[in-house]
């Protein structure tokens, strides 16, 4: 991302920021579950670039989620903002410890496995009583630094921390991006022979995305956990990761940014679905998956390079 | 006379029962070009693959620029400078050739550890200068933008070699650069290599099946059979050898003889 484009997603940061302000509720709570949703897809590209595509990611989501709420229900720490850490690192603990294991499987092996071990804590929290079982537990409201907001506030509250770790997380994955090791994903997808003859670990540069995405995708789950209010086994469920994977899809892997619009476009779309085809909204969804295969084969992020390509196009 | 940089001592690799390469003893002297002639399975991949560290040898030393680097792995043994190029040239496809050259350049000249792979960015201006010269030096920058995979076969094992290069190797190993070109265009590719690796000052063990490849840019021939090696010496000695000629080169022509003339 060029200074311009940095500008930009700054100005669109601040401009989200301050539409809660005057936005109805139900959009912010949608708003910040589909950003919190948005740092999981942000974790999928980083993989994506290196043509790994992981159908488990809910397995890090997941265990931000129940981070969150076993710290909150066993030392009542209600800090937004360290209960979100607490859920990153936890997930991105467990991300290194199984990428020893992951970073030396390649296409559906990888797929596969990441998918089984999130199978496996699903069925260990379903099988757990102490944890609510399949009906989960509830997550007591999070304070802000020692502030702590009821309802309208606190929603507003919430979305503005979400909208803040998104930014930040944005801008260090794209700088992420930019460095040897972020940028030799292409090259790993393409030929680990040579990569290796260079003189770089193809295994050590997957587990670096494996340990990022994971980190990723626990903070996500960590947040969505204390803007639903509940957790449950459901969000390590192989639907939940397929869902992160229909939305990194819809994205696009081209850069950092798409991932939120695209999360945010997804949860609308569904809200939608739900709204207008009651039931027939997971047929609206699949169809607009088939159509963004078709048509948009890059992502939602390649629209904009096509609108540049035209302008230099005309330009030139 | 100085230590030389590349010294192979006693040098085996049996797999099973088989002998791969058996009692390998040779010394290289720093800026010399070296040819490795042989048939094939006489042992010179394996020679390759073991001073590169993909194959550990069964027994024997390789010392490189006088460090014992037997069985070291691969990484780390391209880290202290030696460097190849492959039969198959290995580059990125879905990149252009300016981002494989930048991707090695960027490497080669990246501190070699984990952090420093994160801070360092792999469009440096010292990266892109690097890759824009080694473009210049290899005679490829017209190809600049064009995606690797669509490249003519010489094109490629030219950017493979490059980047090769890319990573400041004092010795560089090349497996057949010329396999897959064209005889008309074998001379002119060897010629753009060898020029570049003389600029950079390289020490070079190429292995070629043309003889006359060998004659014209070696300075000095190694020639294995079955796993050994069976003589070592001048191009113009070791190929009129006549065990040389019955076993590895065939009886040579005139025509090579009058090249060897030129030389």
């Amino acid at each position: 991302m060029a200074q311009r484009g940095r500008i930009a997603a700054g100005s669109a940061v601040l401009v989200a920021a301050a539409a809660a302000l005057v936005l109805p509720d139900w959009i912010i709570s949608l708003a910040t579950i589909a950003f919190a949703n948005g740092l999981v897809v942000l974790g999928l590209i980083v993989l994506w670039r290196a043509g790994l595509v992981s159908f488990g990611q809910a397995l890090y989501y997941c265990i931000g989620a129940y981070a969150v709420a076993l710290i909150g229900r066993a030392n009542g720490v209600t800090d937004a903002l360290l209960l979100m850490l607490i859920g990153g690192v936890s997930a991105g603990l467990v991300a290194f410890v199984v990428g020893f294991l992951l970073a030396r499987y390649r296409e559906i092996f990888f797929a596969m496995l990441s998918l089984a071990l999130s199978m496996i804590l699903y069925g260990v929290l379903v099988k757990a009583e102490s944890l609510g079982s399949t009906d989960g537990f509830s997550v007591a409201a999070p304070t802000f630094f020692g502030y702590a907001p009821h309802q309208d506030k606190l929603l507003v509250a919430l979305y503005w921390l979400v909208l803040a770790v998104c930014a930040i997380a944005a801008f260090l994955v794209d700088a992420y991006f930019r460095s040897l090791s972020g940028a030799l994903a292409m090259p790993v997808r393409d030929n680990e022979i040579r990569v290796e003859f260079l003189g770089m670990s193809v295994s050590r540069l997957i587990h670096t995305k494996l340990v990022i995405s994971g980190l990723l995708a626990g903070m996500g789950g960590a947040l969505a956990a204390l803007a639903i209010g509940h957790v449950d086994p459901n969000m390590s469920y192989w639907t939940t990761s397929g869902e992160f994977v229909f939305i990194t899809i819809l994205s696009g892997a081209g850069s950092v940014v798409p991932a939120f619009v695209g999360s945010l476009a997804f949860e609308s779309l569904r809200s939608l679905a739900f709204a207008v085809l009651p039931q027939l909204w997971q047929m609206l969804l699949g169809s607009v998956l088939l159509l963004t295969i078709l048509f948009l084969p890059l992502g939602l992020g390649s629209l904009i390079m096509r609108l540049r390509w035209r302008r230099r196009a005309d330009a030139s | 006379m100085n230590a030389p940089i590349l010294a192979v001592r006693d040098l085996g690799k049996r797999f099973g029962s088989m002998t791969a390469a058996r009692d390998i003893t040779v010394s290289v002297p720093a800026h010399q070009t070296v040819g490795v002639i042989g048939s094939n399975g006489a042992g010179k991949t394996t020679f390759i693959n073991m001073i590169t560290g993909h194959l550990r040898p069964t027994n024997g030393t390789i010392h490189f620029e006088e460090r014992d680097i037997t069985g070291l792995r691969s990484r780390r043994i391209t880290a202290m400078g030696i460097s190849r190029s492959f039969q198959v040239a290995q580059i990125f496809p879905s990149l252009t050739v300016f981002e494989n050259m930048c991707a090695a350049a960027a490497v080669g000249r990246a501190p070699k550890n984990f952090m420093g792979h994160l801070y360092t960015p792999l469009r440096s201006r010292e990266s892109v200068a690097e890759t824009e010269t080694l473009l210049e030096l290899f005679e490829i920058a017209r190809y600049r933008d064009t995606l690797a995979a669509t490249l003519p076969q010489g094109v490629r094992k030219l950017l493979d070699i490059g980047m090769a290069v890319a990573g400041s190797p004092r010795l560089l190993l090349l497996d057949e650069p010329t396999s897959g070109i064209s005889i008309e265009e074998k001379f002119d590719l060897m010629q753009v290599v060898m020029s570049a690796l003389r600029s950079r000052k390289i020490t070079v063990l190429f292995v070629e099946h043309d003889m006359e490849i060998v004659e014209r840019f070696a300075e000095r021939v190694l020639a294995f059979y079955d796993g050994t090696v069976i003589a070592d010496g001048t191009p113009a000695a070791t190929l009129a050898d006549a065990r040389i000629q019955t076993l590895i080169s065939g009886p040579r022509g005139k025509g090579a003889a009058s090249a060897i003339a030129d030389v």
